[in-house]
């Protein structure tokens, strides 16, 4: 086998300086010879010093797309380009990409300082500016003076910190990150989710993230790639994410919502749901040009106000009677949940405490208006 | 009767252990060791003369050169042996264990006697030689059919402890080697070989170390003008019946190989592997 030569070159990296990589997926398959292929037609493209992170359920395809582009795995089909040159037979270690796994992967027999050092050997970087990046480098994961430990002698964000640096001491035009936080409790990752984001603003390369913690996906990114089944079921910023979702799949994997299920119904100025009708804001209606069998109606939780009464509601809101199944206090807000409908649907609303108290078993109204609601494909 | 548990010591538990030692170990040994100083009169000259007979350290360094042959060889097919043992299914790793096995299992003779079959002037091995136009190439009573069959039996002292090292060596570290610029060769030599060296320094050590003591192989296989070690100390002792020097010779390869031990531990072989040294070292007289 003859390994290409070409290696890719960083678009002139130095820190401060937006300077990432575009990586190019084009039509994207791997198949491992399961029921499903792993991943399934991808095309994405990421632009340079963007933060992109993947998010998605266990097993929809995350790693192995990640894999695919450090070239850990070789492609079924498709095509990526880093920088418009197509590197599908390029090997990993010419494609200088810098890359974070979930379990730190430190070398256990090196020092601190001669893991990070590692890739600038490999660079054949002369030693006097090894010893200076590295410095650098460990400072900017504030890890300065642990030069001579050794990964054992270190807590698991001590290490995961040594390896973000490895990982950025080379100025890779692009980091990959796979679940790089995974391992790790609570108030360290808010602090490295901090850190991650401070490098990716200092270093200025496109960052690829792996997470399935949607919360920490809308700290981090410019902008999210929803996985599932090995497809992406929707890009996009955050926001976008969230107040836009596309599918149900989307606007159930992040953040809560009341979700209405629609039979066969055409779209028309108004939707029927267990005998309340509804109006409808074009705006809302997602790509889809008409409601088929399967759409469902998605409004968030902060979007829905409570009524005591029907005459209470205002005119062109659409409403559905509830009967509140419990209260959560949550500080400066209530959650109620509820059960809607005739059929008890279960949903929820946020409810300021200035408006009134609820108890379990209140008979209320529910209700929104058209623009606040989304409808989605199944 | 009292709730109060009795604490008895534990150490009494090592008694056998300790007086079993004591009875086949440290009382010859002591005595071995003193004869070759008493021997004729108060005199270290069993010692130095081991230096001056002319033989012992003919034999000596020629025994050091075997075991040190045997030993590289070992390691050369070991190496990727143990480590296609670490990649293959659980049952294609118990048909590998077998087979590097298989010498363990067969009696001496019976291993002896084939290599003798296998290597003599006209067997198989010859046959082939001078298939390929090589006509004088002799393996029996030579230093190389004792290499060979010596290798055999050594194997599995040096792919035991290698395929445990080996199978527990994260394989990620290799593909973030490759992620941070490896060729697979480097990432091979900067992370792969150091993980392995616990592994390979017990699998050196063992087997040097064993090998230093081969007694039945060289003598069947081997020629009487180029023994080793061990057939100079049965010389002296069933035929010239001079136990000093036996004794003196005895101590001074023991000596070497306490320190060998002690070297390779100080190397970052493990106490483990001089556990399975020990415990190899009766095994390995033959
Ligand atoms: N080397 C492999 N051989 C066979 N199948 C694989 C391999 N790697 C992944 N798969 C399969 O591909 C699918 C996607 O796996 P992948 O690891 O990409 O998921 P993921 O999104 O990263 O999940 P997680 O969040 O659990 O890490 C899974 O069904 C998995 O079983
Ligand atoms: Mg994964």
């Amino acid at each position: 086998m003859t390994t290409p030569s070409t290696t890719v070159k960083a678009t002139g990296s130095s820190p401060g300086t937006p300077s990432g990589t575009e990586i190019r997926l084009d039509r994207v398959t791997k198949d491992f010879g399961l029921a499903a292929p792993a991943v399934d037609d991808i095309s994405l493209t990421i632009r340079p010093g963007e933060f992109m992170t993947f998010l998605g359920p266990s097993g929809s395809g995350k790693t192995t797309t990640l894999n695919l582009i450090a070239g850990f795995e070789t492609l079924t089909a498709g095509t990526i380009a880093l920088n418009g040159t197509d590197v599908s037979d390029v090997p990993p270690h010419r494609r200088n990409l810098g890359m974070l796994f979930q379990n730190y992967a430190l070398f256990p027999h090196l020092t601190v300082a001669q893991n990070v050092a590692y890739p600038l050997r490999e660079r054949k970087v002369p030693k006097r500016e090894i010893a200076r990046k590295v410095a650098e480098v460990l400072e900017l994961v504030q890890l300065t003076g642990r030069d001579d430990n050794h990964p054992s002698q270190l807590s698991g964000g001590q290490q995961q910190r040594v390896a973000l640096a490895r990982a950025i001491v080379f100025e890779p035009s692009a980091l990959l990150l796979d679940e790089p936080l995974g391992a790790l409790d609570r108030n360290l990752r808010s602090a490295l989710q901090a850190e991650i984001r401070r490098i990716h603003r200092e270093v200025g390369s496109t960052f690829v993230f792996v997470t399935h913690d949607q919360e920490e996906a809308m700290n981090l990114s410019d902008r999210i790639a929803l996985f599932n089944n090995g497809r992406i079921e929707q890009i996009g910023t955050p926001q976008q994410l969230y107040a836009e979702p596309e599918t149900l799949f989307t606007a159930r994997f992040l953040g809560d919502s009341n979700v209405f299920e629609l039979g066969q119904a055409a779209l028309g100025r108004s939707i029927v749901w267990d005998g309340e009708s509804w109006g409808v804001d074009p705006a809302t209606v997602a790509a889809h040009p008409g409601v088929r069998a399967g759409s469902a109606i998605v409004v968030r939780p902060e979007d829905v106000e409570v009524a005591a009464r029907r005459d209470e509601v205002p005119p062109g809101a659409n409403a559905v009677r509830a009967v509140v199944r419990d209260v959560e206090y949550m500080g400066s807000y209530r959650t109620l949940l509820l059960a809607m409908g005739r059929r008890g649907l279960p949903g929820r609303t946020r409810v300021s405490p200035l408006r009134g108290d609820y108890a379990i078993g209140d008979e209320i109204v529910a209700w929104w208006r058209p623009g606040a609601q989304r409808i989605v494909a199944a | 009767m009292s709730s109060n548990k009795i604490r008895w010591p534990s150490w009494p538990l090592l008694v056998p252990a300790l007086a079993l030692l004591a009875g086949i170990l440290l009382v010859p040994l002591a005595d071995t060791l003193i004869r070759s100083v008493s021997t004729p009169g108060w005199t270290l000259s069993n010692y130095s003369n081991l230096f001056t007979d002319g033989v012992t350290l003919t034999v000596l360094w020629r025994t050091a050169v075997t075991a040190a042959t045997v030993t590289a060889a070992a390691l050369l097919i070991g190496y990727p042996y143990a480590y296609l043992m670490t990649r293959v299914s659980p049952r294609a790793r118990g048909i590998l264990l077998v087979i590097v096995l298989i010498p363990f299992w067969t009696s001496v003779m019976a291993r002896n006697f084939a290599w003798i079959i296998i290597l003599q002037d006209g067997g198989p091995v010859q046959s082939l030689f001078e298939f390929f136009g090589a006509d004088d190439v002799v393996f029996y009573g030579t230093t190389v059919g004792v290499t060979i069959a010596m290798t055999q039996v050594m194997l599995p002292f040096m792919v035991l402890p290698l395929f445990s090292t080996l199978g527990a060596i994260d394989r990620r570290l290799l593909l973030a080697a490759r992620g941070l610029g490896s060729s697979p060769t480097a990432a091979f030599w900067k992370v792969y070989w150091p993980l392995s060296r616990s592994g390979v320094m017990a699998g050196v050590i063992l087997v040097f170390t064993l090998s230093l003591g081969f007694y039945v192989t060289p003598a069947l296989l081997g020629s009487p003008q180029e023994s080793l070690v061990a057939q100079l100390l049965a010389q002296r002792t069933t035929l010239l019946l001079d136990f000093a020097a036996a004794g003196a010779l005895g101590i001074l390869v023991l000596v070497v190989t306490l320190v060998l031990v002690a070297w390779a531990n100080r190397m970052g072989g493990t106490m483990s592997a001089i556990g399975v040294v020990a415990a190899g070292r009766t095994e390995g007289r033959r």
